[in-house]
């Protein structure tokens, strides 16, 4: 079988193994599953910009907020249904991610993480300060009669699972997609040798501010689904913990592979919620496990499976 | 370029068919490992499994500490009583690091895989907001325990119910009447500049109006500031009461730094215990809150008139009469906030009780006849005093305190009336459907 062959089974597998699980999971996975599925959609995008461009963004959160924010406010005070609400959260996320790349990638670096965690921080104080719209700290309630997308009630566990898997399925696709076309491949490039692929003739920041926004739009989109679907839209997932979770998951899968993220978000998920069940004193057994993990497959759980057994892993 | 550049679709090594197969499988079966765990219903002689949200790390830890001491001197009262409707009350704790996303997973965890007959216990407005749209959802009962107006406000759900504490808009409207006659009708606010703030500054604002008083000046602390001695020049000369709620470890800064711009000639002070819990009042720095006042929930010293329901829960919390733990004196308790545990325990059992209550499929039963509640008497399950509970509004009512700063002590000053608290309903969550 061709390489591309066993790329497409092993994908196609994954997102046929999801939807069928949706008929046989006990209650609480299934919502757990539902959940990690937008979480990995938004790792997805991270892994984008820091797996396959090198850049190590510490301020994600920001377009997650602003894609949760522009449909949350819109549905709030401009009374929008969910559909246009979403593309209201995923214009945020375009404009957003558009400005922050142009501003960030005057820096390299060190200082580009500093950046777009500065701009994260900015972001989260102006929820806070604007808080006659947003409700700052508290937040508010999508209420389930908001929740209605096309007659579909997203509050419902299948249909929430089935939305769920529909953004998963188009974030990795467009994520599979992209790393086998040139544009793609210019980004890896870039993350191995900037100086030679602009020797090439290669536009570089073009092709990263390309990959700022594509990452901060699948970030937005997957924070509007996830305000839509668990009907709750609060600052705290624009607060730098939310930056720091995508870097987690892409750390712990794999970075610079297209499964890596959802691996790692399913392993930090129940590293988590397992370990919770054992000790209070859980976030030690979460960090013992992470330290191992880094030392003993530095490449991350999907990348050290590329390393060791399939090559052809993307 | 390095000398092995990394590519994204390399085919190096071949693999047979039978080999990915095997290792898809694998895959799947141990991803699906943890999802193995399933719940049992819960039998008639089961205990009665109450999920309790607690905030064991995060911002809200020092309450999550003492709401846990709460809970779990309540829930041995209740089972040396017989228990509820014959069974024992089991308490599974699952802890939410104060953040609404893991709020809102642990409640799914209540109800899908632990099987709790009801959810309890959050206290950061936060989190609550963030959580109660799932336990709707999953139609789990909600008891929270958080003092905010979300639930009277209408911005939450049938299944949301608050009938241990008092809210933020009751407590803050029942504090006008006192300041305006007694410490001064001239009054300053100081407030950090979110929600919490904005919440004080509404109600106070128009409780002091309707007491013929004025808020000079609304001065609103911009979240994360360290320092405030620069927002001290903005408190107009003719105040008579500076109004201050602060939260968080920068009440420490606040005090120390308004007791340096003050010197010995101050306004009047008035404020919320909130961000003063689990601190020692004779703590240094905190000595310009020297005759001031404070509001509290339930009287953190001993009164003198204390009734023998507010002893038996002193004694049963393992509390000296200075309001920190017998074991360790330097371990103040959350003592204004933590009684909302113990009430809404006990307000749990009369609902189970009176609805007959075998199991989840009662918990409709259940929201009813908590809903039918009205007159709660001070007794050892209300320790705090008398309440009224609003069906309708899901929110309870009840007497507030006014405290003053003696000699390092929190002495009661006043004690307001279940009146004073009230204010016209803001939704009727009777009429929403379950």
């Amino acid at each position: 079988m061709t390489a591309t062959g066993k790329i497409l089974l092993l994908h196609g597998g994954l997102l046929c193994v999801l939807f069928a699980l949706q008929f046989v999971l006990p209650a609480y996975h299934h919502g757990n599953l539902a959940r990690i599925m937008v979480l990995a959609s938004y790792a997805v995008g991270y892994n984008i910009l820091f797996g396959y461009t090198g850049l190590l963004s510490l301020g994600h959160a920001l377009f997650f907020g602003a894609g949760m924010y522009g449909m949350g406010l819109s549905i709030q005070h401009l009374g929008f249904s969910p559909a246009p609400a979403l593309l209201a959260g995923l214009i945020a996320g375009v404009a957003v991610s558009t400005i922050i790349g142009l501003l960030a990638l005057r820096t390299v670096g060190v200082a580009f993480m500093i950046v777009t965690l500065m701009f994260a921080q900015a972001g989260y104080l102006t929820v806070l300060y604007f808080v006659d719209w947003t409700r700052g700290d508290e937040g508010f309630v999508i209420q389930q009669a908001q929740r209605i997308l096309w007659g579909i009630d997203l509050s419902d566990p299948s249909n929430r699972y089935f939305a769920a898997l529909l953004l998963f399925s188009i974030s990795l696709l467009i994520s599979l997609w992209l790393v086998r076309r040139p544009f793609g491949k210019t980004l890896v490039a870039i993350r191995e040798n900037e100086e030679r692929v602009r020797m090439l003739g290669y536009d570089i920041q073009a092709h990263k501010l390309g990959a700022v926004v594509i990452s901060g739009t699948i970030a937005a989109v997957s924070g509007a689904v996830y305000g839509l679907l668990f009907g709750y839209v609060g600052a705290s997932f624009t607060a730098v913990p939310h930056s720091i979770l995508p870097l987690l998951y892409v750390l712990l899968g794999g970075t610079g592979t297209v499964l890596g993220p959802f691996v790692g978000t399913v392993f930090m998920f129940y590293l988590i919620d397992l370990s919770s069940g054992i000790t209070t004193a859980h976030m030690l057994i979460a960090g013992v496990v992470l330290v191992a993990v880094t030392l003993f497959a530095p490449q991350g759980l999907v990348g050290e499976l590329r390393r060791r057994l399939w090559r052809w892993l993307p | 370029m390095t000398d092995s550049p990394k590519t994204t679709s390399t085919t190096p090594k071949g693999i047979s068919r039978r080999g990915a197969l095997t290792g898809l499988a694998a895959g799947v079966g141990a991803a699906s490992l943890p999802m193995w765990a399933r719940y049992t219903h819960a039998q008639t002689a089961a205990p009665i499994k109450i999920g309790f949200q607690i905030h064991r790390t995060g911002i809200g830890a020092a309450y999550g500490r003492w709401y846990g001491r709460t809970t779990d001197a309540a829930v041995k009262v209740i089972n040396d009583a017989g228990g509820i409707n014959g069974r024992m009350v089991e308490i599974v704790a699952e802890d939410d690091g104060t953040d609404p996303r893991r709020g809102a997973e642990v409640v799914e965890k209540f109800a899908n895989q632990h099987g709790c007959d009801v959810g309890f216990g959050t206290l950061f407005s936060h989190v609550v907001i963030g959580s109660a749209p799932r336990a709707g959802e999953l139609k789990l009962p909600y008891f929270v325990v958080s003092e905010g107006h979300h639930v009277a406000s209408g911005m939450l759900n049938r299944y949301t119910l608050q009938p241990g504490i008092t809210d933020v808009k009751s407590q803050v409207q029942a504090m006008a009447p006192y300041v305006a006659n007694n410490l001064g009708k001239k009054v300053t606010m100081i407030f950090p500049d979110f929600a919490f703030g904005h919440d004080h500054r509404d109600y106070f604002s128009a409780a002091i109006e309707a007491q013929g008083g004025e808020v000079l000046a609304q001065i609103a602390i911009p979240p994360a500031e360290t320092s405030f001695t620069k927002y001290f020049p903005k408190i107009p000369r003719d105040t008579e009461v500076l109004y201050h709620v602060m939260v968080g470890p920068a009440v420490l800064t606040f005090v120390k730094e308004l007791g340096e711009f003050f010197g010995p000639s101050r306004p009047e002070m008035f404020g919320f215990i909130d961000s003063l819990e689990a601190v020692d009042i004779a703590s240094p720095g905190l000595e310009f809150l020297e005759g001031t006042y404070m509001w509290e929930g339930m009287c953190r010293e001993a009164q003198p008139d204390a009734t023998e329901h507010a002893a038996f829960y002193r004694a049963a919390l393992g509390v000296d009469a200075r309001g920190a733990s017998i074991s360790d004196p330097t371990d103040v308790s959350t003592y204004g906030h933590m009684f909302g545990c113990w009430e809404t325990l006990h307000v749990i059992k009369a609902g189970m009780e009176a609805s007959g209550y075998a199991g989840p499929d009662d918990r409709t039963k259940l929201i009813e006849a908590v809903e039918a509640m009205s007159e709660m008497p001070e007794s050892q399950a209300h320790p705090q005093g008398a309440k009224l509970f609003n069906g309708k509004t899901h929110q309870v009512f009840g007497h507030q305190n006014i405290s003053r700063v003696e000699n390092g002590r929190l002495v009661r000053v006043h004690r307001t009336s279940i009146e004073d608290t009230l204010y016209p309903d803001e939704v009727d969550y009777t009429t929403q459907s379950f």
